[in-house]
């Protein structure tokens, strides 16, 4: 009996036919996907990453409901010229807590990873409202509407408990104090804004709109872009430790 | 075989699913009442209207139908099941036009930025999802369902599956693109590209794929021919993968479960692998797997040909669906993904290319000794063409994946030309020519209404199709080499936006291109239309058919 009349049996029976493509699918999903899990080396160990605030969190969801993936990559590649343009090479640990990750896959606009600290709030939110104000080349949509918008708070706890279900290691007390943070990290006199400052050290405090008032979408969204890729401290980061 | 007609009673299907209804209706009144954001209250109101409709249908068609439902056979010939796979050919011409539509609108705004609006609803960031899961899904997706249809009949000899199940398909997935496109607008998406539906379209997606599985899968189980047809083991592999794409890349925790949002399981790298394992899948078997199918019945069928090589099938398909599954981190080179995956992931997609390129000779091939009626049958030459437009991005593929190549490719429109080649070339073109054969077929025609007008859409798409890539090409190549280019002291030569300004006539030439790409679709649609409406009928010839050896 030839190879091709031993064929026959998946020519001839439907189930032996799917049960023989579901083993050949599998092999190469599972060589590649399961030691992601559980290799040390996958995600380097690093000082500084933490979980993201409450009002960072708001503009992360912002940024993925806009679609902001689809024209910023966050993802600087060890190359030359990229590490000179963007900064230094993005770590996995720099987007553990991602879900989902935002590494995107085109840059019609530049990559976004290290933007947190580069440009000032005046200029983000400026440049969000008509993008052509600055850049007069810019292709990029204006987003006047999300000065307009207020932050609803109501659900942010819930935003945060979610998270923790699906592996970001926020604390009882974050958790607790969710709606307070959201309104204490877009406004420097609130009575709340030093005990945020405990719960997320080093976390910027700003009114970054520029508005009085209640959080907008804007304060959320520069709040976010402004913490993108300053959290590891490149100057203390020990590349050695983690050669892959 | 005559029944009275006080014995009519409601098959199990046909109360099940009444049921079935009603209850979704009743959860999704629920969940309208509750719903914690508008999209979601949107969609669920939706679903409950969708929900009590499919009960009247339902229970209308019980009343109206005769005590025994349709037979399988008449007089020794199978009673094929045609009407679901009208309606899902007609929504395929519909979503295509619908879907190109908002391809030329996106291509435009990335050359004239005004034409965003400044709105929430029509920024391109909402509006590029809604483009690609119109044409992959919406366009692409019914151009299957409506192929798988009906290859699976006519090369098995018997009825679909089913009675309701089949029309369950077709209705749910379009009710799926629905809730999508609506979602993508309204801003809700989970950012997974090409996975973007929230949870809830997720989970009725689940169900919608489940059966269709469980039809094409049955139909195949009761077929009357010995062998299973080469384009059935496509489609099997093609809904079976899919399904664990699907479930593998989405599983996620509601915020509400009266709310649209929720958060993947997956974080990070874990996140990207698995999204880019999906992502690539769904060319490799949504794309190709699927529309490989298509090829192998209607090529040989139109060309009145076998396919060249039975042989050259079999390695051809389980070498594809090996091989196809390792190439996703290749959608990663040089990213924080470890070393060892980009490597796998070159080198797969490298041997790629084989399989790649034995199914077009395979296809390609079956025209020996018809290769004259390329000269006289429009149809077959678009045909043939999409297999061509198959083998060239089936080598640009993989020339892409080689990490040297990659690091100027990636990030750049040389992606989107790619991408763009394989969607307008191979898919687009293959799914046309489907269509050209299907609908004389299922609408009992003697032929198109003019072969002429096949010309022109052939002409007036292929010029546009070259204007997109070649344009494609050149911003992309420009692109990579601006970013890396560096002046005699050392300095990088330009800021970023000096690559987006360059970037404005290839845009332009792109936007002219899909335009034209468009036009050609509009005039399949009227061609189509009129083939149903004034097309001379076809007489049915009563010679028994003959089980093949």
């Amino acid at each position: 009996m030839s190879f091709w009349t031993r064929h026959q049996i998946f020519e001839k029976n439907s189930i032996v036919l799917i049960v023989g493509i579901l083993a050949v699918i599998a092999i190469g999903g599972l060589v590649e996907i399961t030691p992601l899990f559980y290799l040390k080396s996958t995600i380097e160990v690093v000082d500084g990453v933490r979980p993201y605030t409450p009002l960072e969190l708001t503009g992360r969801n912002i940024y993925v409901r806009e679609g902001c993936y689809l024209c910023h990559s966050q993802m600087i590649r060890p190359l030359r010229d990229e590490v000179e343009r963007y900064g230094h090479f993005s770590l996995a640990a720099e987007s553990m807590y991602d879900h989902p990750f935002q590494w995107g896959s085109k840059r019609t606009g530049p990559d976004l990873a290290r933007v947190g600290a580069k440009y000032s709030d005046d200029w983000h939110v400026t440049h969000l409202t008509n993008p052509r104000a600055i850049v007069p080349q810019s292709v990029m949509p204006g987003y006047s509407f999300l000065a307009q918008t207020e932050v609803d708070p109501a659900t942010i706890a819930d935003h945060l408990r979610t998270s923790r279900i699906v592996g970001v290691p926020y604390t009882d007390d974050q958790i607790a104090n969710a709606v307070a943070d959201l309104t204490a990290q877009a406004d420097p006199d609130n009575a709340g804004a030093d005990a945020f400052t405990k719960r997320y050290p080093k976390a910027v405090v700003r009114n970054f709109d520029g508005k009085a008032g209640a959080p907008t979408e804007m304060d959320a969204l520069i709040a976010y872009l402004q913490v993108l890729g300053t959290l590891v401290d490149f100057k203390l980061y020990n590349e050695k430790a983690n050669l892959r | 075989m005559s029944q009275p007609l006080n014995s009519k009673s409601m098959t199990i299907g046909e109360s099940g699913l009444a049921v079935f209804f009603a209850a979704a209706a009743f959860l999704c009144l629920i969940g309208a009442a509750k719903a914690v954001d508008v999209a979601f209250g949107f969609h669920a109101a939706l679903g409950a209207a969708a929900s009590l409709a499919s009960v009247f249908v339902i229970l209308n068609r019980y009343f109206d139908r005769p005590s025994l439902l349709p037979p399988q056979e008449i007089n020794g010939r199978p009673n094929y099941n045609m009407g679901p796979i009208k309606f899902a050919t007609v929504m395929s011409v519909f979503w295509g036009i619908a879907g190109f539509t908002v391809g030329l609108l996106i291509a435009s705004q990335l050359a004239w930025p005004a034409l965003n609006f400044d709105l929430p609803w029509t920024s391109f960031g909402r509006l590029r999802p809604l483009h690609t899961s119109a044409v992959i899904f919406a366009f692409g997706g019914n151009v299957l369902i409506a192929t798988s249809f009906y290859v699976v009949q006519k090369t098995s000899r018997v009825r679909l599956a089913g009675d309701l199940a089949p029309w369950f398909v077709v209705l749910g997935y379009n009710f799926f693109i629905l809730i999508a496109g609506t979602g993508y607008l309204l801003g809700v998406t989970q950012s997974k590209e090409y996975a973007e539906p929230e949870w809830y379209a997720d989970l009725w997606l689940t169900i919608v794929w489940v059966t269709y599985l469980l039809v094409f899968l049955m139909t195949l189980v009761k077929r009357k021919e010995p062998h299973i047809f080469v384009a059935n083991w496509f489609y099997l592999a093609f809904i079976v993968t899919i399904a664990v794409l699907h479930l593998g890349n989405n599983p996620a925790v509601p915020v509400s479960v009266f709310g649209s949002k929720s958060y993947i399981v997956w974080g990070g790298v874990q996140d990207a692998m698995f999204q880019w394992w999906y992502g690539h899948n769904a060319v490799g078997f949504f794309l190709t797997a699927g529309f490989l199918a298509i090829m192998y019945y209607f090529i040989p069928k139109r060309a009145e040909r076998p396919i060249y090589s039975y042989r050259l099938s079999i390695i051809h398909f389980w070498a594809l669906i090996f091989l196809y599954i390792w190439a996703g981190p290749h959608h990663l080179h040089y990213t924080a993904l470890p070393d060892w995956a980009q490597t796998l992931g070159m080198t797969f997609s490298i041997m790629l290319w084989m399989p790649s390129w034995g199914g077009m000779i395979n296809g390609l091939m079956t025209l020996s000794g018809a290769w004259d009626k390329l000269r006289t049958d429009p149809v077959l030459r678009m045909l043939v063409v999409s297999v061509a437009f198959y083998g060239m991005s089936t080598f640009e593929g993989p020339m892409m994946s080689i990490k040297v190549v990659n690091s100027l490719s990636h990030y750049t429109d040389w992606t989107i030309g790619h991408v763009h080649s394989g969607a307008l070339g191979w898919v687009g073109f293959v799914s046309f020519g489907a269509l050209y054969c299907m609908v004389p077929w299922l609408w009992d025609r003697k032929g198109l209404y003019s072969l002429k007008l096949v010309n022109w859409h052939f002409w007036i798409a292929t010029i546009g199709i070259v204007l997109y890539i070649s344009a494609m090409w050149v911003s992309g190549i420009l692109q990579g080499l601006m970013w890396r280019a560096y002046t005699s002291l050392g300095f990088l030569e330009y800021s970023f936006i000096e690559s987006v300004e360059a970037m404005h006539p290839f845009y332009m030439i792109r936007a002219a291109g899909g335009a034209l790409f468009l036009i050609g679709s509009l005039i399949m649609a009227y061609n189509l239309w009129m083939t149903v409406r004034v097309g001379e009928a076809e007489v049915q010839s009563p010679v028994a058919l003959q089980p093949a050896e």
